[in-house]
């Protein structure tokens, strides 16, 4: 496909992998923000071809991951109500709410429909008139125009019948956070690519000259997220700290006005509570007053209660901030896996924890023989040696800083 | 996160406001996507499609820079290949 | 959505014709044995049907068909029985002789629908060279079934010399796979979901048979086994053979055939083809020094004629499958826990 077959040539990634290892005297580490760029670097394994050299730590960057409980629990209970039918993305009604996810409520009645486009959430909601259609709006910047697109159509023909659950998330107060952390190992950002192509990316100026950190915008495919990482391990490797734009086919430095200016007729900044995090000032977005009969929250209010708590041994919450890889915590893939995850992260195909489930460990071999003893002993023994790798490797790392 | 791909403008279908839509070429397949956020791609323009919305056009002169850059990227080769710098213990 | 009201004066499937009475013996002679007695066998509506003598070894399948909607591009529900069928049993080395045929009808059902359905169940078997014997009809309620559901039994007599099977795969031993994959899942998701893209994907809905017997024939032992790709994917399969044969599965991910269709709607939805089902493709092991053989034999037919050699076998590793990137690495090949899902992240 044009161009993204350009972007994965194998003889060229290896050529970035060698100027990386090149313009490398040490080691570093570089946090991608975006899911999209983790699963991406896992897929092609390019960590492991930056092995020693460069320390990729993953980053919030998955919304489905960040979505509270209470949102998804709000959701569950609407889908039980007789007539509203909730849709949302495939990746979001896997996720695990206090009751199971949606897709399994589903079996239990609930009326729940996975959507490619929010615009398609419209479209039931014009062909079932008699049915109260609730999308579930989860994203960052990137998703918020469909979204608000969505409820502009609705309005334009005057649909009574469409709401949005939103629980839009914003990138960059998330990386603030992470950034003014005293415990932060993270040197570099590459910011997400298809965020900035929305928001653009002047507003990393202040950030960078605040902390100190270089920001890349970077790409998806292989080639743009090698030539991300060169580009944050150049700056690191001469102290400087700029945003630089690695995606340029898509991101320019003011963004997309025209989405954003349909962002901002619809929604405004909020506090947002971010699961595993808590509430992050500025960190999401809620509909204007003006599109209030368009927010499920307030047109079904009356199901809106309870505070949910997360199992206690889930550490998605470290795992989000970077403070550990999802190898590091004790439960992963032994008693928490894509088939009974504890936390999001092991759910979305964005999360960082079943990412290295999928391309560092996938052994459903052992997976079809769980409830042995021998299995469970095979699954330790996986996520043992995984972590005896990070392990090891953290101890090379730590080798060469000193 | 924000899965998004290069498609090609076959033909815009409606130039107008919050309807505005284009007919995509994703290699042989085409969707009908929404072209609020990018009302400047003509037809035969790439543009990256998001969750049934085109978000920006894929400027060319820019996939040209980055090839060349890659190309000519031997240029930037300011330090020389060290065996410590391979990650394996010195 | 359940609960439509149908305004029309479409003739439906009533209770009444799963209730043993004239109007049930009516539907069964009329329809079902008018269209799709051949043989003469289903005609004689006993309680059992009398097979002539089999003088080799018999091979049995039997599968549930569900599938939404009904008709989707490159087939529909009835083909999709018999050739599937048909299929399990080719890729275990049997030639089909002979199929029964139960249905489940919702209540309500347009009877055009059967019609239709039964259309293609008959041009399915004549293709096939199967035929129809025995069969049973239920009707339930409303809203207890989707439109109709099939259940299929094939009966086939096993050609010598018998396959070994997935158990018998070696180290060095190579994978093919018969065309390119992922065609059907992305047909029916497309159709289902109402992705409304042009040209709408069409399924490789399609009978093996031939190409099999003509792959054992030709390659005797050095066929080691054949499975065709159905639900879970290629990914499925090779999981399946991985831990029958207790030795790793190396994909080269270049290598893996995928058209530009299936291949534009999966990178748009982020799912990965190789974990869409196949309906007409299906995984071969060979011996190495038979790749050429086979492909050239799969070359010969229409259906199987984008052939490609996609892997091998190797000593049992830390993972049981595992792709090969292009850039030389190898990764682990999941098995998902479901059907993939469009994402957006």
């Amino acid at each position: 496909m044009r161009y993204l077959d350009e972007f994965r040539d194998p003889v060229l990634a290896k050529r970035l992998v060698a100027q990386i290892r090149r313009s490398a005297r040490r080691s570093w580490t570089i946090m991608e923000v975006c899911g999209g760029q983790t699963h991406g670097l896992l897929r092609y394994a390019i960590d492991v071809e930056l092995e020693g050299v460069v320390h990729l730590v993953h980053g919030p960057g998955c919304p489905v991951c960040v979505t509270p409980l209470e949102s998804i629990d709000f959701a569950q209970r609407l889908a039980l109500q007789p007539g509203v039918l909730v849709t949302s993305f495939g990746d979001m009604l896997r996720v695990p709410g206090p009751h199971g996810s949606l897709l399994e409520l589903k079996a239990r009645g609930a009326n729940v429909r996975v959507v490619y486009s929010p615009l398609d959430a419209v479209d039931l909601a014009r062909r079932y008139p008699d049915y109260q259609i609730v999308f579930f709006a989860v994203g960052f910047e990137t998703t918020a125009p469909a979204t608000a697109l969505a409820v502009l159509q609705a309005a334009s023909e005057n649909l009574t019948n469409f709401s949005l659950l939103v629980a839009h998330v914003r990138v960059q107060p998330a990386m603030e956070a992470l950034a003014s952390m005293p415990d932060s190992r993270v040197q570099g950002f590459l910011a997400a690519g298809h965020v900035c192509t929305i928001t653009g990316y002047a507003s990393y100026e202040a950030f960078v000259e605040r902390y100190q950190l270089p920001v890349v915008v970077t790409g998806f495919e292989p080639l743009d997220l090698l030539h991300g990482i060169w580009a944050c391990v150049r700056q690191l490797e001469v102290g400087s700290a700029q945003v630089e734009n690695c995606y340029r086919r898509s991101v320019r430095r003011e963004g997309n006005l025209r989405a954003q200016q349909l962002v901002g007729q619809v929604y405004q900044i909020c506090d947002r509570p971010w699961r595993g995090w808590g509430i992050i000032p500025g960190g999401g977005l809620q509909l204007r007053p003006e599109w209030r009969e368009f927010d499920a929250e307030v047109r079904f209010a009356s199901l809106l209660e309870s505070v949910v708590n997360e199992p206690s041994e889930c550490r998605s919450a470290d795992v989000l901030a970077g403070r550990i890889k999802p190898t590091e915590c004790p439960a992963f893939a032994v008693r928490c896996t894509p088939d009974r995850p504890l936390g999001a992260p092991m759910v979305s195909s964005e999360g960082a924890c079943a990412a290295y489930f999928r391309y560092r460990t996938a052994c459903t071999w052992c997976d079809s023989l769980r409830d042995s003893a021998v299995a469970d002993d095979r699954l330790r023994t996986t996520a043992q040696r995984v972590r005896e790798d990070t392990a090891a490797a953290s101890v090379r790392r730590g080798y060469h800083e000193r | 996160m924000c899965l998004g791909i290069p498609g090609k403008v076959v033909r815009w279908l409606c130039r107008e406001g919050v309807a505005a839509a284009a007919e995509i070429e994703f290699e042989s397949v085409r969707r009908v996507c929404h072209m609020a956020c990018v009302p400047e791609a003509e037809e035969g323009d790439y543009v990256i499609v998001h969750a049934g919305i085109a978000i920006s056009r894929i400027d060319p002169q820019e996939v040209v820079r980055f090839q060349e850059e890659l190309a000519n990227s031997k240029l930037h080769d300011e330090w020389p290949l060290t065996e410590t710098a391979g990650g394996e213990l010195p | 959505m359940s609960g439509e009201v149908f305004s029309d004066d479409e003739e439906r499937i009533l209770l009444a014709h799963g209730e043993g009475g004239r109007l049930m013996r009516r539907l069964i002679r009329q329809r079902i044995v008018a269209a799709l007695d051949h043989g003469g066998v289903l005609g004689q509506l006993e309680d059992a049907a009398r097979l002539p003598h089999f003088s080799g070894r018999l091979a049995v399948t039997t599968d549930s068909f569900v599938v939404t909607p009904l008709f989707f591009p490159g087939g529909d529900i009835g083909k999709l029985a018999v050739h599937g069928t048909v299929n399990d049993l080719a890729v275990s080395g049997a030639r089909a002789r002979y199929l029964t045929l139960g249905f489940i009808l919702e209540e309500g059902l347009a009877l055009s629908v059967l019609d239709r359905v039964l259309a293609s169940i008959a041009e399915a078997a004549r293709d096939t060279e199967t035929q129809i014997v025995a069969g049973d009809t239920k009707v339930v309620p409303r809203g207890a079934a989707d439109g109709l559901f099939v259940t299929m039994t094939g009966i086939g007599e096993l050609i010598e010399p018998m396959l070994s099977g997935p158990a018998a795969l070696q180290p060095g031993d190579q994978l093919l796979v018969s065309g390119p994959i992922g065609r059907h899942g992305v047909a029916v998701l497309c159709a289902r979901e109402q992705l409304e893209f042009q040209p709408a994907p069409a399924s490789d809905s399609a009978p093996l048979a031939t190409v099999c017997h003509q792959l054992q024939r030709s390659l005797g032992a050095n066929l080691r086994a054949m499975r065709d790709a159905t639900r879970g994917g290629l990914a499925a399969v090779c999981h399946e053979w991985a831990e029958a044969c207790g030795k790793s599965l190396v994909l080269f991910e270049d290598a893996i055939p995928v058209s530009s269709d299936v291949r534009g709607v999966c990178e748009l939805l982020g799912l990965d083809p190789v974990h869409i089902a196949n309906e007409g493709t299906m995984l071969l092991g060979v011996a190495a020094d038979a790749v050429d053989e086979a492909l050239a034999v799969m070359h010969a037919f229409p259906q199987t004629a984008q052939a490609c050699h996609i892997g091998q076998v190797s000593e049992r590793d830390r993972l049981p499958v595992m792709v090969r990137t292009r850039m030389g690495r190898t990764r682990p090949l999941d098995d998902p826990l479901g059907s993939p899902l469009p994402r957006i992240c």
